[in-house]
């Protein structure tokens, strides 16, 4: 045998597995491209701007964008399972405010953290119950949510409130370094979140009968899974969240404002999508939903770069969603021809 | 009676007029109407002027979601047409003149008409899910509109343009008659014409309607062209109300408002069955509430606590699960009070 027959033979059983690989974890797909798109970003701002992959700058995507990874992984939970969490967004404007007022008269960072979260989690139980035993839809409920939350924050406070307290700003200025890169307790925090998001997802039972219930809800059902218990859970999960990361974005800026997070929501849901989350529920990574936050984070910080105008970031993550969407259109239109 | 009370226009119907009774009893000149120089005044007028471009979007919603659609992309397509409307004006040399704005207004709403058409195209012939397909216009949108007014708000002094939004003929406000045709113009393409009930039919089942003949697509897809045109308008009398196009504020929240007066007018959001009647009222309805809310001193910015308590008790009271339980609830008391005939009659 020739050394030219031996790797032909050798390419090709690659291409085989390949191709076995991809029909068994067509899932995978928008991840993987999620994946390739955030290294050619890189990559390619390294070439045009050549000090743009330095620690510091890398380090800085995360801590910037904490926020928006612990939203994201909530929200990925939630679409999933086939629904949607407008809220997510005002619920971080609320218990962020929620917090500065609380810590501006003198009650403990040890007890307004608890009230934050319960207070998230309380209008994600709010969502959950309207979809799960009035038959609200998602959307719908999710947008009651949104006006609650956001004129919540309104009643807390109209203008924007200061955080002086020691633990919440110790969050954000401690920095653990190694070399030159640095890791602030935020971002530890929102690597904690995802690692947990990760494991639930995969393997415990509450993130399997998730899937099951994006795939279909009338044979979770059948199956015996609780679907009411999940269903609620997940948005209790959602707000919980949101929760954390009005924590998180308030000992970023230092403060709590009402107006923060408008449209937030939709960073978060454009994330998770170019993070590989079909939006009909069903499959999807928590893994991938921080890929997005960076893919998001790192256009943001290449703009920046450039001096170009911020709303070049709308118009490029609209195109970037519209790209993943086609893209999961295709996916979805192959596997339902296979079967 | 019976009739009355079943009529689904009945409950909207209902907490309007409360809406209204509440209101003239805590200030009685809510209700009155004054008329200087031929032109009328008052809370009332103000309200029907000031639902405007509402009105417009929530009629455009009407029938997107008759077709089992949604649009968010509403508040964006209004910021790039007032965005492209006052850059016109602004960089025109003859801001006052009438043929400057005509010029202006027929650009913006060109524009919008792409834009819908934008929508339509991914609906209709690329098959997204429509949340999805308006959700990228609705973040590149306003992106769009920021880079049209340069990242600035542009302010224009141009009466024509004004008059748009805050003019009078015969007597009563032009915003509120462009409302009032809008209204007519579809009320009656919708339902002096077969159109709306192939919209309903295309709302109802897609599958069955096609194999029937309708063509879905192009129904879908007119939903959308006209959602976006109707939002254009809208977007043209918000910026001549302000004199001001602001590509971040204008027409923010308007999708979640829309649909909430869809839904307050009894359509549902599984598509089919649509009522334009309905949906006007419901517009009144948060026009209505906005102006109380105001009234009562609270902050504006508070509001959005009431129409969370709105959304809330509409989507529970129309709840199947809620009536079920309610039936239940009086079928049982029934049983416990059989030994009691003049109950019975009663609960009967």
């Amino acid at each position: 045998m020739t050394t030219a027959e031996a790797s032909l033979q050798r390419t090709s059983t690659v291409s085989t597995r390949y191709a076995t690989f991809m029909s068994r974890h067509a899932s995978l797909v928008p991840t993987f491209a999620a994946v390739l798109i955030l290294l050619v970003l890189l990559v390619g701002a390294q070439v045009q701007f050549e000090n743009f992959l330095t620690p510091g700058n890398l380090s800085a995507l995360l801590l910037d964008n904490a926020y928006l990874v612990v939203l994201a992984v909530g929200l990925t939970l939630v679409i999933i399972t086939g629904g949607i969490d407008l809220s997510v967004g005002s619920v971080m404007a609320f218990t962020g405010i929620l917090c500065a007022s609380l810590l501006s008269q003198g009650l403990p960072a040890v007890v307004v953290v608890p009230i934050m979260l319960l207070g998230g989690g309380a209008i994600g139980l709010l969502i959950g119950v309207l979809v799960q035993y009035f038959n609200v839809q998602p959307f719908i409920a999710s947008l009651a949510g949104l006006f609650l939350a956001r004129g919540l924050a309104f009643v807390v406070s109209l203008s924007s409130i200061r955080v002086e307290d020691p633990a919440i700003l110790w969050l954000q200025r401690t920095r653990f370094t190694v070399g030159e890169w640095y890791i602030t307790p935020t971002g530890i925090i929102a690597l904690l979140v995802v690692a947990l998001g990760a494991v639930v997802m995969q393997w415990t039972r509450f993130g399997r009968t998730i899937y099951a219930l994006g795939g279909g809800e009338q044979s979770a059902r059948l199956m015996g899974l609780k679907v009411a218990r999940t269903k609620i859970l997940v948005y209790v999960i959602s707000g919980v969240c949101g929760g954390l990361a009005g924590l998180l974005l308030t000992a970023y800026s230092g403060a709590g404002y009402p107006r923060n997070g408008i449209g937030t929501e939709l960073d978060a849901i454009a994330a998770v999508v170019i993070g590989g989350t079909l939006l009909t529920g069903g499959t999807g990574y928590v893994l991938g939903s921080l890929v997005g936050v960076l893919v998001y984070g790192t256009i943001k910080k290449i703009i920046s770069f450039m001096g170009a105008e911020q709303a070049w970031m709308q118009i490029i993550i609209g195109g970037l969603l519209l790209l993943f969407i086609v893209v999961q259109r295709v996916i979805v239109a192959r596997s339902q021809r296979r079967t | 009676m019976k009739r009355i009370v079943r009529h689904r226009l009945f409950w909207p119907v209902v907490a309007l007029i409360s809406l209204i009774v509440i209101n003239t009893i805590a200030r009685p000149q809510f209700i009155g109407v004054t008329v200087r120089d031929g032109e009328l005044y008052g809370a009332l007028i103000d309200i029907l002027r000031n639902s405007a471009p509402l009105m417009l979007v929530a009629l455009g919603m009407t029938i997107v979601i008759a077709t089992r659609g949604i649009d968010l992309s509403v508040g964006a397509v209004m910021a790039v047409s007032g965005a492209v409307a006052l850059t016109i004006i602004d960089g025109s040399p003859d801001p006052e003149g009438v043929g400057t704005v005509t010029i202006a207004v027929v650009t913006a709403l060109a524009v919008a008409l792409v834009l819908g058409s934008w929508n339509g195209f991914l609906v209709a012939i690329g098959g997204i899910q429509p949340i999805i397909a308006t959700l990228v216009l609705m973040l590149a949108g306003r992106g769009v509109a920021l880079l049209i007014t340069e990242g600035f708000i542009t302010t224009v002094n141009s009466a024509p343009y004004s008059f748009i939004s805050s003019g009078y003929i015969v007597g009563l406000p032009v915003a509120f008659l462009i409302a009032a045709v809008a209204i007519t113009t579809l009320a009656l393409l919708e339902r002096r014409t077969a159109l709306g009930v192939l919209t309903e039919a295309v709302g109802i089942n897609p599958a069955a309607s096609r194999l029937a003949g309708v063509r879905a697509r192009g129904i879908v897809f007119s939903a959308y062209v006209a959602t976006g045109l109707l939002a254009g308008v809208a977007g043209i009398l918000y910026s001549a109300n302000i004199r001001a196009a602001d590509a971040n504020a204008t027409g923010q929240f308007i999708e979640l408002y829309a649909i909430l007066a869809v839904v307050l007018g009894g359509t549902s959001l599984a598509g089919g069955k649509f009522t334009i009647a309905g949906t006007v009222i419901g517009v009144l309805i948060i026009q209505t509430l906005e102006s109380t809310i105001l009234f009562l001193g609270v902050p504006a910015a508070q509001s959005p606590v009431f129409f969370a308590i709105v959304v809330i008790v509409v989507v529970v009271v129309q709840s199947p699960q809620l009536h079920a339980w309610v039936r239940k609830l009086a079928r049982s008391r029934q049983s416990a009070n059989t030994d009691a005939p003049q109950k019975v009659k009663v609960a009967s």
